[in-house]
């Protein structure tokens, strides 16, 4: 600040357009940005420590007579001999497998384009990229068609396979690997006789985490909250997913004549959000920095 | 139909594009170790199915007769079919309406925090980037739950002011609802790739910018959207994408709003059901074809609109 002392006497108070004034105006203009996105879950957390006559009976955003979140947790991990245990265990499967999986292909193959220059590349590059245009659903239905044919359908693999394929991610990868693996240092590897693939994974791996770290997290989130393929793919309950599971609950529960087990598709709903919410803020000082690179190309 | 609309093509550094033509290295297929496991399963989980939809696009299914080659009257079929586009025309509407507004929300609050004029930034940026963590279909029961008459936000807020005004599940009004469940996912998300576009301009522009006695406004205009058009094309893209393919919110909702949100409420809800509802497979993947070029030939016109006002 005091070098600016001679200019401007904005400037002279510490006032710039780069270090500004707070204002109270715009920051309760933002405030309200802030309750609309907090609104909905709020909402979910303070109706899931209610009991299912409370849900009906209370005002959404008050608490209710009783506070019965730990007998809904309760109820969400046992009701209907603890299929929701199994479907988080499939959630967890197909993020596994799904999303590390993407991550890998996505890592292997952006460094592979950014890095060599191999018959064909120009040809694969434009395939992939004109990849991203075209609307993943428009996709779901033939690829359920295909699969069925081959007999992978209501199988794990069915929701595994499709996931990782990730164009984004390995355009990511692309960038950051511009950006942060030098080709010198590739060369200086090759001098000493060290192999392609021992050179990534002892050198340029480490060169990249952020890029993966963020590759990762956006996977990670698109197989979590995956709920078409899962839909059209599965009929056996046994291998849903969170989401398509607990749409049925869902379902099931403004279904006539059914049992109503609302609390249970709160609940439910509230266990299914904590888990990927918490990555996102345990991880953000990565997905930023990943996120700022990847645009500088944009 | 597998279409070109390239995100802006990587800078590629070697030294073989303009510095040095002589070094050129010899191509070799070493990178071949790298890419092929992502090829393989791209050919077997993409390109395959994508040709095998072509396929049984040119195909119907009779009872008398069976399988036969039928040409393009799947296709005829389409475009004479007004249940395809009444779904279309919803859609359509919904990207007119819903990603404009989206999109200038994200942009202003993404112009706010690039600002510093806010208290608690880092705070704001990521409680409203939260939402895209949730699940499409948690978020829907969240909404629908808000939106109902038994236990909703709508119920109070109508029983409040003594009227019902508020209908979100009315036939005029569902739309809206979805709309706002869309907007209330995507919008941070948007406003993380704006802000971080923003990030990366470099700080002398601003100095320069004070020091010629320019104020905000003229910043945001000569400076920070400029250097956020190409974010806001990439953006602009996805959210056409993601309108086209309009299923989770509607499909999700339809229990609440049954005889409002119809079979064919999107192209995307009737090829599911034209498939998984009446069987209807080969009419099912012309559906998906018709509505997969749309999307990609407007996702193409926004991508060179959005190029060429870059280098103007």
């Amino acid at each position: 600040m005091a070098i600016n002392r001679r200019i401007h006497p904005a400037a002279r108070r510490g006032i710039s357009v780069t270090r500004p004034r707070k204002s109270v105006a715009m920051t309760l203009l933002a405030a309200l940005f802030l309750v609309y996105a907090l609104v909905p879950i709020a909402w979910l957390v303070i109706n899931s420590t209610k009991t299912q006559p409370d849900l009906f009976s209370t005002f959404g955003f008050s608490f209710g007579h009783s506070f019965a979140l730990w007998d809904n947790v309760v109820a969400t991990f046992t009701y209907d001999d603890g299929i929701f245990v199994r479907w988080l265990g499939n959630t967890l499967l197909y993020v596994g497998l799904g999303a590390g999986g993407a991550t890998l292909l996505a890592t292997l193959a952006g460094y592979g384009l950014a890095k060599f220059r191999f018959p064909g590349r120009s040809a694969y590059f434009a395939v992939v990229l004109g990849a991203v245009a075209v609307p993943g659903t428009a996709l779901a239905v033939p690829t359920f068609l295909l699969f069925s044919q081959l007999g992978m359908t209501n199988t794990p693999w069915a929701i595994i396979v499709p996931s990782l394929i990730s164009p984004f991610g390995l355009y990511l990868i692309w960038v950051y690997t511009v950006d942060s693996v030098p080709t010198e240092l590739l060369e200086a590897a090759r001098l000493d006789g060290a192999g392609e693939l021992r050179t990534f994974f002892t050198i340029s791996i480490r060169l990249l985490a952020p890029g993966i770290v963020t590759v990762a997290l956006f996977a990670i989130v698109a197989t979590w909250n995956n709920y078409f393929l899962p839909l059209i793919m599965l009929s056996d309950p046994d291998w849903y997913p969170l989401t398509v599971g607990l749409n049925q609950w869902s379902e099931q529960a403004a279904g006539v004549g059914a049992e109503p087990i609302f609390n249970l598709v709160v609940t439910g709903s509230l266990i299914t959000i904590v888990p990927i919410v918490a990555i996102f803020l345990f991880l953000q000082r990565f997905w930023q920095s990943g996120l700022s690179a990847g645009s500088v190309k944009q | 139909m597998s279409i070109t609309v390239p995100l802006a093509a990587p800078p590629s550094r070697e030294p073989t594009t303009v510095a040095h033509p002589i070094r050129k290295p010899k191509k070799n297929w070493r990178g071949w170790l790298f890419v092929w496991p992502f090829a393989v399963v791209f050919l077997f989980a993409f390109m395959a199915p994508l040709l095998y939809a072509v396929w049984l696009s040119l195909f119907q299914n009779r009872l008398v007769g069976g399988n036969s080659f039928v040409g393009l009257d799947n296709y005829v079929t389409a475009f004479q079919d007004p249940a395809f586009w009444d779904g279309f025309g919803r859609v359509f509407l919904f990207l007119l309406v819903e990603v404009p507004v989206m999109l200038l929300l994200a942009l202003a609050a993404a112009l706010a925090i690039d600002s510093a004029r806010l208290y608690a930034t880092g705070l704001f940026r990521v409680v409203v980037f939260l939402p895209y963590a949730v699940p499409a279909v948690v978020a829907v029961l969240m909404w629908g739950f808000l939106y109902s008459d038994n236990f909703g936000l709508t119920a109070s807020i109508n029983d409040w002011l003594g009227s019902d005004v508020l209908q979100p599940f009315a036939p005029s009004w569902v739309t809206v609802s979805i709309g706002n469940i869309v907007t209330w996912e995507y919008v941070g998300y948007n406003m993380v790739i704006f802000y971080s576009a923003l990030k990366t301009i470099p700080t002398e522009l601003y100095e320069a910018a004070e020091l010629d006695g320019a104020n905000s406004w003229q910043v945001i205009r000569a400076i920070k959207l400029p250097a956020a058009r190409g974010a806001i094309v990439i953006a602009t893209i996805f959210s056409i994408i993601g309108s086209f393919q309009l299923f989770n919110e509607p499909n999700v909702l339809k229990p609440l709003a049954n005889n409002v949100i119809t079979s064919h409420f999107t192209p995307n809800m009737y090829a599911y059901n034209l498939s998984f509802a009446g069987q209807q497979y080969n009419y099912s993947a012309t559906v998906a074809i018709i509505m997969g070029v749309i999307t990609a030939a407007i996702a193409y016109v926004v991508q060179i609109r959005g190029t060429r006002q870059e280098d103007r």
